[in-house]
């Protein structure tokens, strides 16, 4: 399926940090929304944002606008505020991580699945991760944190083991 | 006062204007005269006083009545004046005012200031005696004698009193030049005298300024061209001139504006003023202050000042600009500028205006800085 971009990635101002606030407000609403969906559908996790400006979601190479570094960062710690869409790596904001899906919900759809019964309910990470293609490429950090999560609400314990770590289901 | 006559007030042949004071008030001696408010003439021969109120009424006296005179400074509530002892009343004295006056002497009452330069005149043309030497043509009595006939001039002696007379007119008018002066300099002794009054106050800590000395002093700023710097609004000095001017202004600037789509630069507007104006340019700062007194002054977003058409709302102009902008797509601030026939500084204001409302934003690139409807 190929990714559609909405009407405002072909309006030039578009990647322009608009001056005006309220311009403004409804300029990053829009930003916010198709970094994620990208992120989304090229099942990005990570993200430099050196890198960010060349790829194509920042970079509208038929129209020759791209968006500045800085107004880049803007998008995304204004995803990191507007629900932890987002987390910076560094103090720097050269790289953040994207939650396009909130550990909470990976929580949730792993432990749907556990429950379907596809696996045992005690299991390493790594068997965790591989296979369905839900999760494929899901970085070790996300699922950490989903984990976590699930730990949080009950349904689940981090087991610390001699290889590694792993989990339990409730 | 009895010595005075009646008198058309018309000057004589040879007879020249050497200064005029107004707001004299005449006194018989000590008491003050029914003739309160009128204009003091001193010519080369007499002493004319024509009251304000009924031009009628005009009554004139020789100067060869005059003994001596002296200056009474003025003070608190009373203004200063020149008392004048005169000779006694000549047998053929005309009808005047007053029949009898217990009085040998008069005080002219100077309201309106300018008893200095009266003084000086006074006692120049009373050092001169001009009248001696060249006697009006109306038989005029006098105490040293008469002389009548008119002198007309004729030959050689009449171009050198041409030349006379010529330099009296020159002199004349350089002295009314400088009426304005001394009594500059007079409101200015006045000022000093209060700004050292409230000064020593301030100093003894002895109390607040009374609010008559604050109303003095703020109408002494006022009158100088200082708008009031305690009560100063973004509207008006309010000074005479300013308002004067600004009315100047308004019927001037009508037609340039309309032809500059409504609104002009306040730079703009200085150049086209002076030019027209020719002499007597105005100043950067008159301009400013006569704007302020438009209402429609109108200051857009970087500080730029400028005078807008009174038809030319806000709105009107925000949404005149979208339309441009939508039409066309996107507008940069040149081509804005080109289609409006404005300046391009002017059109970048509009634009920007535009954006501020939200109607428009901005697409900055290295191709530049572009406008486009506010889709978002």
């Amino acid at each position: 399926m190929s990714f559609e971009w909405p009407w405002q990635y072909n309006f030039p101002p578009f990647f322009t940090l608009q001056p005006n606030v309220d311009t403004r407000q409804k300029q990053l609403a829009a930003w916010c929304s198709l970094a994620l969906s990208y992120c989304r559908h090229h099942k990005l996790y990570t993200l430099d944002v050196m890198e960010a400006q060349e790829s194509p979601v920042f970079n509208n190479k038929k129209m020759e606008r791209k968006l500045s570094i800085e107004a880049i960062q803007v998008v995304f710690e204004e995803l990191r505020k507007k629900g932890e869409f987002s987390s910076w790596l560094d103090k720097n904001k050269s790289r953040c991580l994207v939650m396009w899906r909130r550990p909470e919900e990976w929580g949730k759809l792993i432990h749907q699945w556990v429950s379907r019964g596809a696996f045992p309910a005690h299991a390493g990470l790594s068997e965790r991760r591989g296979g369905r293609k839900e999760f494929h490429g899901l970085e070790d950090w996300m699922l950490l944190r989903s984990l976590q999560a699930l730990q949080t609400d009950g349904k689940a314990e981090i087991i610390i083991m001699d290889d590694g770590k792993g989990v339990k289901f409730f | 006062m009895d010595r005075f006559s009646w008198s058309n007030g018309l000057l004589e042949i040879n007879e020249t204007l050497v200064i005029q004071q107004r707001g004299i008030r005449l006194y018989d001696g000590d008491d003050k005269a029914k003739l309160d408010s009128g204009v003091a003439l001193l010519s080369t021969h007499r002493l004319i006083w024509r009251d304000v109120k009924n031009h009628e009424c005009c009554i004139a006296m020789p100067l060869s009545q005059i003994v001596f005179f002296e200056e009474q400074a003025a003070g608190i509530g009373k203004s200063a004046k020149i008392i004048i002892h005169l000779h006694a009343t000549p047998a053929n004295k005309e009808t005047g005012p007053y029949q009898h006056s217990k009085y040998s002497f008069i005080k002219l009452s100077f309201k309106e200031h300018g008893q200095i330069e009266f003084h000086r005149r006074l006692t120049e043309e009373m050092t001169q005696k001009r009248w001696e030497s060249t006697p009006a043509s109306q038989p005029i009595p006098t105490a040293t004698g008469s002389q009548t006939g008119r002198t007309r001039a004729v030959g050689i002696v009449g171009i050198e009193r041409k030349i006379e007379e010529k330099r009296k007119e020159t002199d004349k008018n350089i002295s009314e030049a400088f009426e304005d002066l001394s009594k500059l300099m007079v409101k200015a002794k006045e000022m000093v005298e209060l700004s050292r009054s409230i000064a020593n106050k301030i100093k003894d800590k002895q109390g607040n300024i009374t609010e008559d000395e604050t109303i003095r002093f703020k109408s002494y700023l006022l009158s100088m061209g200082i708008a009031d710097p305690v009560t100063r609004e973004t509207h008006g000095s309010g000074t005479h001139y300013h308002m004067q001017l600004a009315k100047q202004l308004g019927d001037m600037l009508q037609v340039p504006l309309e032809e500059r789509g409504g609104m002009m630069a306040l730079t703009e507007v200085y150049c086209l003023v002076n030019r027209a104006r020719g002499m007597e340019l105005l100043s950067p700062e008159d301009l400013v202050n006569a704007c302020k007194v438009f209402e429609s002054l109108k200051l857009p977003l970087s500080g730029v000042m400028v005078v807008q058409l009174q038809s030319h709302s806000e709105e009107e102009m925000i949404s005149s600009a979208l339309d441009n902008v939508s039409d066309k797509g996107s507008l940069t601030a040149e081509e804005f500028a080109k289609l409006l026939g404005l300046s391009v500084l002017l059109s970048k204001e509009r634009l920007l205006l535009a954006e501020k409302m939200g109607h428009l934003c901005t697409d900055d690139s290295v191709e530049g800085l572009r406008f486009y409807p506010n889709l978002f």
